[in-house]
């Protein structure tokens, strides 16, 4: 069944999708992940997020310490992700 | 929408112990697993189960409506920023620890290396998992009540009366 839709045919669509992974999977491959030596922000924070933050949960220390802009962008997210909601939802006066 | 009976005297004797296990994830989201988002959205899912076993038209006139819900989060999400922005006046920076270590309020001198924790450590990253924790509780509570208000739902009596399936058997039954 063919998609009169598309614009390309969906056998170069398929090809070039493997295309594209396998572009993205070549850097990956020489990547070594688990050495201990290339962890050197994961040390960082283990060994300073008590003394910095004065917190004991080090995900906490980074989520609201060390990337806290992060967090405030993600709370700005859910907000407008409910006024999407509240929008859809809204009672229409017929 | 019917929801049986087990559920909802189930649900009436969960939903507080909800509620306190929502509060503990956000008090205590600088010393164990938890946190603001994960604590709101515990304590949403009480305020659905709330919304389930009460009745949405029975529950909307002893509880607030949605216009509530979205000024707590409104206001969770001013309290985050404004405690960041006070880091700017009081401290160095946007999000600067202000509290950590200075003695007020969650400020309490750390006792490093593996611990239990105290509770008024951390400085303003309670603060900010309190503000997240209300944002999150009041955005996913506006969501539920809205969508709750869409819903065709049978009323209490509709509930309460007999099965008609079980009513058709009896009278069978009585007339052999």
């Amino acid at each position: 069944m063919t998609d009169s839709t598309s614009i390309f045919p969906k056998k170069i669509v398929v090809l070039l999708v493997l295309l594209v992974t396998l572009i993205l999977l070549l850097p990956a491959a020489g990547l070594t992940f688990g050495d201990p030596s290339t962890a050197v922000t994961d040390q960082y924070y283990i060994q300073n997020s008590q003394v910095a933050t004065g917190a004991n949960n080090v995900v906490s220390a980074i989520v609201f310490d060390f990337r806290g802009f992060d967090t405030l962008g993600e709370a700005c997210v859910l907000f407008v992700a409910v006024l999407g909601v509240a929008m859809l939802f809204r009672r229409v006066r017929k | 929408m019917t929801s049986g009976l087990i559920i909802r005297t189930a649900g009436r004797l969960i939903v507080p112990l909800i509620f306190i296990f929502g509060f503990y994830l956000v008090a205590h989201g600088h010393l164990t697993p938890g946190g603001g988002f994960q604590g709101g959205a515990v304590i949403a899912t009480g305020v659905a189960l709330i919304l389930i076993c009460y009745y949405y038209k029975d529950g909307m006139e002893k509880f607030s409506p949605a216009k509530n819900f979205k000024l707590i989060e409104a206001a969770g999400l001013l309290l985050y920023i404004c405690t960041a922005l006070a880091g700017l006046v009081v401290g160095s920076s946007f999000l600067f620890n202000w509290l950590n270590a200075s003695g007020g309020l969650f400020g309490h001198a750390v006792a490093y290396g593996i611990n239990a924790g105290d509770l008024f450590t951390a400085g303003i990253i309670p603060v900010l998992n309190f503000a997240i924790g209300i944002e999150v509780f009041g955005a996913l509570s506006v969501v539920i009540l809205y969508m709750f208000a869409g819903l065709g739902e049978t009323t209490r009596e509709e509930d309460e009366a007999p099965d008609p399936a079980l009513l058709r058997k009896g009278k069978k039954g009585e007339k052999k």
